[in-house]
Order: structure tokens, then C-alpha cells, then sequence
């Protein structure tokens, strides 16, 4: 049974015509594929065909281990959205971006097809000017209105400097990360394992706790 | 895994709102970004005068809202889109627009002052406050320290990460009802706390609550302490009838007791009533001259989204003929 309805493929395939140049998909599931995998795989088909600019590239986690290592991927279902060039490679969802996470999954879609949202450019100069390497967590579930917001907040770091890779992770596929961070709240978002918070803070917050690191 | 998709609306509407300028005196300067502030500033803009709205964030409570049925033209909307439709409504005007911030006090002269919280002032000849309610927090011990480690406020949120666990919610209206229903569906074990002698929700909810065979109802007692090691695990518990004291196990908490106003930056300014609620008249005015009030804020009863909305639009139509009397003088 298709994921997506008719209704829901007319408004996606609308948001999706804002895009200007095309992005690439990298997917990681394995042969004999976990029920969550197939799922995330499902909803992949389904959303690169509502537009000719998402090429979508499927990974056998298992099979193709340097191809992972190279991407940085350690654990599955994964999606790793990038532009043409891959020249950003921080843009993560692991777990199916379903219920409130289809809109930071859209937002990242548009953000990399170069029709993302503006931002201030005094924000923006900060961003560019971390130098060290930052790995951000986002630990949502599908059921939270405030989580796709903490998720395209991180997500927008990662755009703007590779030196920042910024996960969304699904909190109950991954229930042993969930576990080992406490997570009891969503969003809560974990930053290089020393920082952490719960709510969805704005970017600029984000952005000086990432400063103080 | 529930899918369900929730669009929060993407809509491609030109954004013409601009930053705030120091070297302006605005006709009116809007505190908030729920349905009353929102209202507010689309009746200011529709009347030419200058308009400046400050806020934390948009939506305030709606977008904690999972569902909304009694808002006017929805027979059925998301909480979180109808606040994404008030913002898009604003957008089209050309509002100063400060958000991430809050107002930490206001000064009242005949030229008004706003202070926020990232060391900026902007100067305006009237004031909306529609800063709204947040959430009331039970002041236990253990309550902060477990902040986001079993201590949580949204339900709907934080609902799939105790499934199968034990967990209090505490309260006895509506949110706490429904919290319970929400919890009780993937918790082991749901025990709702309320202070009363009885529920304060809805009956159509609490026949619901009713259904379910792993929900306990303890009345007339309260909590007195959250503890645990690194999240929570046992609650204090007293007795109101007979004073006993008691824990039980529990791996999370839910506090849905109600709401308080954000009204302490407007303390000695305007007129509040015991509530902490800022008192206005029918035509939303406070006791300070050019200074207004709308929405859950105010002393007006019935905290709806309906209501609120309507007040931000009394509150801006009086904001503004204040301004036009100033002018003619």
C-alpha cells in the first residue's frame, strides 16, 4: 500500500517544483531489511518520484562498508540528502521523517535544491567561522509539533559549514541511543556528547552554546 | 509507528515583514505572537499606522495544541497549522518583526519604552500586551533537576518514549485528561494525580479515560517530591484525607496543572487582579493610559483561541484610535 495518499503527492510534488538544482538521496538499508527499513526504503520510492531533481541512491549498509565509512554512516535506516557536487555531507535523518519530521525532511530537500530559507548574514558569518568539528543529535518523535523546527535548525548549521554534521534521529527505531542519552523529552538535542538540551531552541541559541564548545 | 503526515504548511507567500528600527517612534508596538497578538497586528497594519511586534515565537499555546474544532472556518484543523496560517497572514504586511526575544519591562510615558531581553529599547506611542499563558509548574522538589529526564509537559510530544513504563500525570482538567488517554494507550501503568475530590474535564473525557483498565485515579492527594538517580523514579505522594505520606514507583511524570500568566514584566505598570492577570475593560484597555491588553493575559474569562483572537482585534482598533486622538491634539 502507497505511504502517500493523492492529496499529500499533489502537495509534495508542489513544494518539491520549488526546487533549482537537483539533490542526491544516499539511503542505507540492508539485504534482508528490518520492518522500519522498509518502510524508510518505501517512502524514498515514493518521494523520488514526485520529482525529476531527487535522484535517489540506495546502499546496502553490509555489503558496501567502505562506501558507509566514507559517508560516515554507522548505523541503519539512514538517509544522507546532498546536493549535486556533494560538497554537504551534514544533512542526516536516521529513522523514517514521517508524522511533523516530513516537513524538516522537505525543508532539507529545499534547503540543498537552493530554494532554502533566507538568513541573516552577520548569523550566517558566524556559522562559516567554526572551525572545529561539530556532531549534532536531534532525538524526536513523529507525534512532536516543536521537533521539525530544533531538526531544521541543525540542519541549517550543517549546510552552511561542513565542518557541522547534524543528525535527526527517530527515537523509538533507535531505542538503544534513546536509552544511552536519557532521552524522556523531545526535541532534545545532544551536541559533540558534552552539551545538551531539551526544547526546540532557536538557531542563534544553538549557535552560542556551538561558540562556547 | 504512527505516520501520519502533518504539513505545516509551506505555502509560498512573499514575506514582507522587516526588522525593527531604533530610530522609530511606532504607532503601536505588539508584545506576543499568539492568536491575539497575531489578530492585532493585522487590524493595526489594515489601518496604516505604524506597527512594530515583538514575541518569543509564534502560535503561543495554539501550537501546543494537537487539534483544534471550535475555531470558526476549520471544522478540523492542527494546532500547529492553524498558527502557521495566522503567521502567513502577518507576513504579507509590512510589520516590524522582532522575534526570539522577550520583553523584560516596558517604562510609561507619553513616548513608551520597551526593553527586550537582548539589551535593545524601541520607543512607541501605545503598547498591546498579548504576551499569554504558559505552563504551571507544580514547585517540588526534583521538578527541575528532572526537567526533560522523566519530568515532561507535552503529552503529545513525549507520549511514545514511555511505552510500556509507569507514569504519573497530575491534574485533573482537560490537558490532564487527555494526557492520561494519550498515555494510557502505550504506558503499562498510568496514575493520575489529581488534588480534587473529582475531575475538572470534560465528561465526553473522562468516559473515555474510563475505558482503559491500566489507569489509576488518585483524589484528593498531591505530590510532594520527584525523585530518582539520574531520571526519575518514585514519587512522593501525600495523602489530603488522611495525611499519609507515600511513593510510588514511576519512570515519568506529566505536570498538566493549568497555566499562568507571562504578565511579571508589566508588574507596577498596569493593574493586575490575584490571578497575576492584566485587568482590562471592554474595549481592552488597562489602567495605563496607551497601554492595552488582549488575550489569555487579561482578566477577560474563557481562554479560547476564538476569544483571544477577537480581543487582539478590539485591543488594535482601540490602540489605534488612541493614536489618531494623540495625533489630532
Amino acid at each position: 500500500m502507497a505511504l502517500f495518499d493523492q492529496k499529500t503527492k499533489d502537495q509534495l510534488k508542489q513544494l518539491f517544483s520549488k526546487m533549482v538544482k537537483p539533490i542526491k538521496i544516499h539511503f542505507w538499508t540492508q539485504e534482508i531489511e528490518c520492518p522500519s527499513c522498509l518502510m524508510n526504503h518505501q517512502f524514498l520510492e515514493e518521494i523520488s518520484s514526485l520529482s525529476d531533481k531527487i535522484k535517489l541512491f540506495e546502499h546496502d549498509f553490509v555489503k558496501e562498508k567502505d562506501l558507509a565509512q566514507k559517508y560516515n554512516i554507522d548505523k541503519i535506516p539512514s538517509i544522507l540528502i546532498t546536493d549535486e557536487n556533494e560538497s554537504i555531507l551534514g544533512v542526516r535523518f536516521f529513522g523514517i521523517p514521517a508524522g511533523y519530521e516530513i516537513n524538516s525532511f522537505i525543508a532539507a530537500c529545499l534547503e540543498l535544491a537552493g530554494a532554502g530559507e533566507p538568513i541573516d548574514s552577520d548569523v550566517e558569518k558566524r556559522i562559516k567561522n567554526i572551525e572545529k568539528k561539530v556532531h549534532i543529535q536531534v532525538f524526536v518523535t513523529l507525534t512532536c509539533p516543536y521537533c521539525p523546527s530544533a531538526v531544521m535548525a541543525a540542519h541549517k548549521l550543517a549546510i552552511i559549514n561542513p565542518n557541522i554534521i547534524a543528525d535527526m534521529i527517530e527515537s523509538s527505531t533507535f531505542t538503544p541511543l534513546a536509552i544511552k542519552y536519557n532521552i524522556s523529552s523531545v526535541p532534545k538535542t545532544v551536541i559533540n556528547e558534552s552539551m545538551e538540551f531539551v526544547g526546540a531552541q532557536p538557531l542563534n541559541t544553538i549557535l552560542e552554546s556551538i561558540e562556547k564548545l | 509507528m504512527n505516520l501520519n503526515f502533518q504539513f505545516l504548511g509551506f505555502e509560498n507567500i512573499e514575506n514582507k515583514t522587516k526588522p525593527l528600527e531604533f530610530n522609530t517612534i511606532y504607532d503601536v508596538i505588539i508584545i506576543g505572537g499568539g492568536p491575539s497578538a497575531l489578530t492585532a497586528a493585522v487590524y493595526c497594519l489594515r489601518k496604516g499606522v505604524k506597527t512594530a511586534l515583538i514575541t518569543k515565537d509564534f502560535g503561543g499555546q495554539v501550537t501546543e495544541t494537537s487539534i483544534v474544532e471550535n475555531y470558526m472556518g476549520y471544522k478540523y484543523i492542527e494546532g500547529i497549522s492553524l498558527a502557521q496560517k495566522f503567521k502567513e497572514q502577518i507576513q504579507q504586511f509590512e510589520l516590524g518583526l522582532k522575534s526570539n526575544v522577550i520583553v523584560d519591562k516596558i517604562e510609561n510615558q507619553s513616548i513608551k519604552k520597551v526593553f527586550c531581553s537582548d539589551g535593545t529599547v524601541y520607543r512607541t506611542k501605545s503598547i498591546i500586551i498579548s504576551t499569554g499563558k504558559r505552563w504551571r509548574t507544580l514547585n517540588v522538589p526534583g521538578e527541575r533537576e528532572f526537567l526533560g529526564k522523566g519530568v515532561a509537559y507535552c503529552a503529545i510530544c513525549d507520549a511514545p518514549l514511555f511505552k510500556d513504563k509507569d507514569v504519573v500525570v497530575v491534574g485533573g482538567g482537560n490537558s490532564a485528561v487527555e494526557a492520561s488517554i494519550d498515555l494510557a494507550k502505550l504506558a503499562k501503568k498510568v496514575t493520575l494525580v489529581q488534588n480534587l475530590e473529582k475531575l475538572t474535564s470534560d465528561k465526553i473525557l473522562i468516559d473515555k479515560l474510563n475505558n482503559f483498565n491500566n489507569v489509576d485515579i488518585l483524589f484528593s492527594h498531591i505530590v510532594t517530591k520527584i525523585d530518582g538517580k539520574n531520571t526519575v523514579e518514585r514519587i512522593d505522594l501525600l495523602n489530603l484525607k488522611d495525611n499519609k505520606a507515600f511513593e510510588i514507583k514511576a519512570d515519568g511524570i506529566f505536570i498538566e496543572i493549568g497555566l499562568i500568566p507571562n504578565s511579571d514584566a508589566f508588574e507596577n505598570v498596569v493593574a493586575m487582579n490575584q490571578y497575576k492577570e492584566i485587568i482590562v475593560d471592554c474595549a481592552c484597555k488597562t489602567s495605563a493610559e496607551g497601554i492595552f491588553a488582549a488575550g489569555d493575559v487579561t482578566s477577560v474569562p474563557y481562554k479560547q483561541i476564538i476569544i483571544a483572537a477577537g480581543e487582539g482585534a478590539k485591543a488594535a482598533l482601540s490602540a489605534c484610535e488612541y493614536v489618531m486622538s494623540k495625533k489630532e491634539e
